[in-house]
């Protein structure tokens, strides 16, 4: 440990702190580019704003579960088309306006309308219509059965606006939630602040504010100095230890919905053939690269699916560490010398550490790769929608999100008609037990179809000031609901 | 002297058309569409298009370009992408940090080195001289981002002087000139260390031309012949130094702005240009470009003001 000189300065900066206890200073890697969580994909939006400001009819619980919000309750018909929603009787939102039925059809039919900006409009697909049946009921009528709906509903992209309101939350949200937007200090801050009538129970917390530290050894320096009390995805992994040895701090080791895997093109030669997709499989050490890349944090996963879900499957097996079959597997493909494979990463620290240990492990068993390091943007425009690529290292952040694997243009580009077949009995069974079998015969096919060499759950690790109770560990969606969050000292 | 800052300004003017021409090109050409990224893995084909058309950028170049030159023209740098708000109010928040920041290191490396400078070439092969020199070498071999953590360590982290970064506004001044102390300092000292090396090696040029020999020869000491002839002659280069060095301290404050968290124009920047929001991008370069052309003519200006000969056209 540091030796900590006690000045006079230091011993009037720490006074302040008694005063503190309903205000808290949060920081996260990412500023949001706005505050409008239904027409952007950064998650850094919902960081802030998600169970805070913004409410939708349905919420994720920290445990990943939907529990009600803004709808008290909701009934699906015989059939599985329509779904009724009961609202809560005396919610406002923040300027004041009553929320009714007619700001969910609002929010609902803007979100999959004709020229809408919703990053995830594909969750508002399958509703064919939104019907105000009376100020505290919705009716909800889809295409065809969707058990997910109540899910979908509870994304950041679904909270509900007002009308009044909506033009402007780009830069002043109004929201239902237990707090009120107060300030947005560009590049440095965005304030909030109790909201007086918020229907559920009040928060502890007066005030809290965001600060946006990319950079890690400024997240250390800045926790250090006790300028901030809680960091979520703490950027430096290798500090973490010290903080945890450390009697003023606490860390609180979560798991994301981060699936981080070393995804191939399934449409181009050589990674078309199942062999060779196999034999890569084989040649990763997962645990090499969570201890290398990740300095230890993170779950090995066999299969594109959260650890920590029940429905979770253990397929490690299928795709064991095994440097002599992969090699047997490359010779039975025909292709054991002389292999040569793009492998394409973007910014973050788990694809660019990682992909260095993978091209190592790759070059055990005869493949070489060209490492290219490339820009979120235009990792999105040549890989993602590009599809230019062998091989590349990315971790799938949205909540159960298998879904994937069924749309074939996805960039991985796997085209089997037997998983899409899973995938539309699944959305149409309502049934938990079935829905369970399902998930699990989903997640055993792209397994054993070695569509992706499935590596680790990106973990989630949040240090805070020891006082501090109420946090979410886990992120089943990208979010600091601050609601129930208070200092205990 | 008019006609001299008349013959400056044309350049200016042509310099900036051109740099305009430039970076609008440069950034148009680097790969990765602002509404694609924004929207995501996630988006769907109609919604990228439908986000492009709200932004505009499904009109042709040539008349985009035509409009960004234009408004900036009459002070009109467009909307973010990104944030959705006009370019200029963003750019005047950041400048509110940046300058003062880029002003703050530019006092403290003056006056850091204009004593080490002097005394330096007073001394000079002695001890002192050695000394000074040896401490510049090892300013100007530091990184500046590297002396920026030493500095948080010292005094945020175990002195608990500092905050570790942020920045509070100007509601308050003496916190926002305390918040930027330690960025500015950090910042400074390379620049201190170049400048008195500079400063230094001019004077002990001028130190052997006649009028020195001339003024110690009328009775006045070393350090009077140094003080009274010798930095007014040294000046030149200095100037020049100086003058490069506000625009690196404006522009290059990227990577200390990060380590302090400050939000200034080089955060604004960065975070720009890895959104893809290029207005912003295109619009903060642009500015920085003027900054240092306007430098660069004000630097001129002050030569023909310390030299009276730089004046007339060669």
């Amino acid at each position: 440990m540091r030796s900590r000189i006690l000045t006079p300065a230091f011993v009037l900066c720490a006074l302040p702190a008694v005063a503190q206890e309903t205000g808290l200073t949060l920081a996260i890697q990412l500023e949001p580019p706005h505050l409008d969580p239904t027409s952007a994909a950064a998650g850094a939006i919902d960081s802030v704003l998600y169970a805070n400001v913004f409410e939708g009819l349905t919420r994720f619980a920290s445990d990943g579960s939907i529990e009600p919000a803004l709808a008290e309750s909701w009934e699906v018909s015989e059939d599985g088309t329509t779904y009724t929603f009961a609202l809560r009787e005396g919610v406002t939102f923040h300027d004041g306006s009553a929320f009714d039925a007619e700001d969910v059809k609002f929010t609902l039919d803007r979100a999959r309308g004709e020229d809408s900006t919703n990053a995830q409009k594909v969750l508002f697909e399958g509703i064919e219509e939104v019907a105000v049946v009376d100020p505290q009921t919705v009716e909800i009528t889809l295409a065809e059965p969707d058990g997910a709906l109540p899910f979908n509903l509870a994304w950041g992209d679904a909270v509900i606006v007002a009308p009044e309101s909506a033009e402007d939350i780009k830069s002043a949200p109004v929201g239902t939630g237990p707090f009120v937007f107060d300030e947005w200090v560009q590049g440095d801050r965005i304030e909030l602040a109790r909201y007086g009538d918020y229907w559920g129970e009040a928060p502890a917390l007066e005030t809290a504010t965001f600060r946006f530290i990319s950079d890690p050894t400024a997240a250390f320096a800045a926790m250090m100095a006790g300028d901030i009390d809680v960091f979520s995805n703490f950027p430096a992994p290798e500090n973490l230890p010290q903080f945890e040895n450390d009697p003023r701090f606490q860390v609180i080791m979560g798991s994301s919905e981060g699936e981080t895997i070393l995804a191939m093109n399934n449409a181009e030669p050589p990674l078309d053939d199942v062999l060779v997709r196999q034999a890569i499989a084989h040649a990763i050490d997962r645990e090499a690269i969570i201890d290398g890349a990740m300095y230890g944090i993170g779950t090995p996963i066999g299969t594109h699916f959260a650890p920590h879900h029940p429905d979770y499957v253990d397929l490690l097996g299928l795709s064991a560490h095994d440097q002599e079959r992969a090699r047997t597997l490359l010779a039975e493909a025909g292709l054991s010398e002389g292999l040569r494979l793009s492998l394409k990463l973007p910014p973050p620290p788990y694809a660019r550490r990682g992909g260095e240990i993978v091209a190592a492990q790759l070059r055990e068993i005869g493949i070489e790769t060209e490492i290219v390091n490339l820009e979120w943007a235009q990792w999105l425009e040549e890989v993602f929608r590009g599809q230019d690529f062998d091989l590349t290292i990315v971790s799938h952040t949205e909540p159960m999100d298998i879904g994937i694997y069924a749309r074939p243009d996805y960039y991985f580009q796997y085209a089997s008609p037997a998983f899409q077949q899973i995938m539309a009995t699944l959305k149409a069974t309502t049934d938990p037990e079935e829905r369970s079998e399902l998930l699990a015969e989903a997640q055993t096919t792209i397994a054993e179809d070695y569509v992706n060499g499935y590596l680790f759950q990106l973990a989630w690790p949040t240090v805070a000031a020891a006082g501090i109770e109420g946090l979410w560990a886990n992120q089943p969606t990208q979010a600091n609901p601050l609601a129930d969050v208070r200092w205990t000292e | 002297m008019l006609s001299y800052a008349l013959r400056r300004l044309i350049s200016l003017a042509l310099s900036l058309a051109v740099a305009s021409l430039a970076i609008f090109l440069v950034v148009e050409v680097a790969p990765g569409d602002p509404a694609g990224f924004m929207l995501g893995t996630g988006a769907q084909p109609d919604t990228v298009a439908a986000l492009r058309a709200e932004l505009g950028l499904d009109q042709p170049k040539l008349e985009r370009y035509l409009s960004w030159a234009g408004g900036m023209l009459s002070g009109d740098f467009g909307t973010s992408y990104t944030y959705r708000t006009p370019v200029a109010g963003m750019v005047a928040d950041r400048l509110w940090v940046s300058l003062p920041l880029a002003l703050y290191a530019l006092a403290l490396s003056t006056l850091l080195a204009f004593p080490a400078g002097l005394y330096a070439a007073a001394r000079r092969g002695r001890a002192g001289d050695v000394a000074v020199m040896g401490a510049t070498q090892l300013g100007i071999a530091v990184p500046n981002f590297w002396f920026a953590m030493l500095l948080v360590l010292l005094f945020s982290i175990n002195l608990g002087w500092f905050s570790a970064g942020g920045f509070p506004g100007w509601s308050d001044p003496l916190a926002a000139i305390k918040a930027l102390t330690l960025p500015a300092f950090a910042l400074a000292l390379p620049q201190a260390a170049i400048l008195a090396r500079v400063l230094r090696s001019s004077l002990i040029d001028v130190l052997g031309e006649d009028f020195i020999r001339t003024a110690r020869a009328k009775g006045l000491t070393r350090f009077q012949a140094l003080w009274r002839h010798g930095v007014r002659n040294a000046l030149i280069p200095v100037l020049t130094i100086v003058g490069l060095q506000f625009s690196f301290l404006l522009a290059g404050a990227i990577i200390i702005e990060q380590v302090f968290f400050l939000p200034g124009l080089g955060r604004l920047i960065f975070q720009a240009i890895s959104q893809r929001d290029l207005i912003v991008v295109e619009s903060v370069v642009m500015l920085l470009v003027f900054a240092v052309i306007l430098v660069t003519f004000l630097t001129d200006l002050a030569y023909a003001w310390v030299d009276p000969r730089l004046r007339r056209r060669r």
